[in-house]
C-alpha cells in the first residue's frame, strides 16, 4: 500500500511508533547482554513472524490476506520487543516484495508491532494472573494480536480516508469489512497454530519461560504433569 | 492426552480447508469471465480508496517484475523463518535428549 497514506498521517504514524521502538531497541540490548540464554528463543519469535507473515492465505470473503505471526513474541518477551522484530519483517516485504511499503511503514509498525501485540501482552497477563489454562490463554493472546492488527490498520484508514458522507465511521465499517472479517479465521488457525508451538517450547525450554517471567513454576509443574 | 493440541491444531486446519473448498465453489459460479478472484484484502483497501479518486503519492521503488518472482520471495521469506526455528528446536531437542542440560 505504499503511498496510500497521505501526509501528514505517514509523518504521524511513524512518530507514533518511534518512541515504541526505540523502547524495544533498549530491551532488546538488555536480553542480549543479560538474558543470552533467551535469545534462541527471540530468534525463534522473530522467524515466526517471518514464517507467518509470508503465508497469504484464503478467508471466507473470497480474498486473501496473511496472519501476523506476532503473537508468540508478544506472549514472550512483550510489546515492545514484537515492534522490532515487526519492523525487520516489514522492512524485508517492503524493498522486496513492494508489500506494505516505506512511507506506510510507520502505520504498519503501530498496528502490527505495537497495538497488536501490547493488547496481547496485557490480556495474557490478566490471564496469567486469573490461572486461566496456559493454551487457552495463548491462543486468546495469538488471536487478538493478529486480529487487532487489522481493525488498528482500518482506523488508521478510516482517519485518513474518512467518508464523505457518513464521515470516519462509515470508512471504517468499509474497511474493517475488507480487511478485519477476512482476518478472522486466519487468526483463529494463527492462535491454534502459535498454541501448539508453546507446547513445544514447554516442552524443550521450559527453564527459560520461567526465567522470562512467562510461566509461574507451579504452573509449569501443573502442566508437566497433565503431559506426563 | 499427550496429543490434545495437535488434534485440535489438526481439526481446525482441516476445517479451514474445507470452508475454503466450499467458499471457492461459491466464488468461482459467480465469477464474471476473465475476472480473478482472490486477490489480496490490500489490493481491494487500494481499489476502495482509489474510487474516492485518490491518486498514492509515492511508488515502491523496487517491484517484483512477474508473480513468480514476487512468489519467489515469499517463499524465501517463509523458508529464513523455517530455517530458524527447525534448527533452534532441533538444537534444544537433541540437547535435552543427550541429558546434557
Amino acid at each position: 500500500m505504499e503511498g496510500f497514506l497521505p501526509s501528514p498521517w505517514w509523518q504521524f504514524w511513524w512518530l507514533v511508533s518511534l518512541p515504541f521502538l526505540a523502547l524495544g531497541l533498549y530491551q532488546l540490548r538488555k536480553i542480549v547482554r543479560e538474558r543470552r540464554e533467551a535469545l534462541p528463543l527471540l530468534a525463534v519469535a522473530g522467524a515466526f513472524v517471518f514464517v507467518l507473515s509470508s503465508l497469504k492465505l484464503p478467508s471466507v470473503t473470497g480474498s486473501c490476506s496473511h496472519p501476523t505471526g506476532t503473537g508468540l513474541s508478544a506472549v514472550l518477551f512483550g510489546g515492545f520487543v514484537t515492534s522490532v522484530l515487526a519492523l525487520i519483517v516489514l522492512i524485508y516485504q517492503a524493498l522486496l516484495l513492494a508489500h506494505g511499503g516505506i512511507t506506510t511503514m510507520g502505520a504498519n509498525v503501530f498496528s502490527m508491532g505495537v497495538a497488536g501485540p501490547l493488547v496481547a501482552w496485557i490480556l495474557y497477563r490478566a490471564g496469567k494472573q486469573v490461572n486461566l489454562n496456559t493454551f487457552v490463554n495463548i491462543f486468546i493472546a495469538a488471536f487478538i494480536a493478529d486480529l487487532f492488527t487489522y481493525v488498528v490498520t482500518s482506523f488508521q484508514l478510516a482517519l485518513a480516508f474518512p467518508a464523505a458522507e457518513g464521515g470516519l465511521l462509515s470508512s471504517f465499517a468499509a474497511f474493517m469489512a475488507i480487511f478485519a472479517l477476512t482476518q478472522v479465521p486466519l487468526a483463529i488457525v494463527e492462535g491454534v497454530i502459535v498454541a501448539l508451538t508453546f507446547k513445544y517450547i514447554i516442552d524443550v525450554r521450559p527453564d527459560i519461560l520461567v526465567k522470562l517471567d512467562v510461566l509461574t513454576q507451579n504452573t509449569l509443574n501443573r502442566l508437566k504433569e497433565a503431559a506426563a | 492426552m499427550k496429543y490434545k493440541a495437535e488434534i485440535i491444531a489438526g481439526i481446525v486446519i482441516v476445517v479451514f480447508v474445507a470452508i475454503f473448498i466450499f467458499t471457492n465453489s461459491v466464488v468461482q459460479q459467480k465469477l464474471a469471465e476473465g475476472e480473478e478472484s482472490w486477490a489480496g484484502a490490500d489490493a481491494q483497501a487500494e481499489e476502495f480508496i482509489s474510487e474516492t479518486g485518490y491518486e498514492p503519492w509515492f511508488s515502491p521503488l523496487w517491484e517484483p517484475p512477474s508473480g513468480e518472482i514476487e512468489s519467489l520471495f515469499f517463499s524465501l521469506q517463509a523458508a529464513i523463518g523455517a530455517l530458524i526455528i527447525g534448527y533452534f528446536f532441533g538444537y534444544y531437542g537433541a540437547k535435552r535428549k543427550k541429558g546434557t542440560d
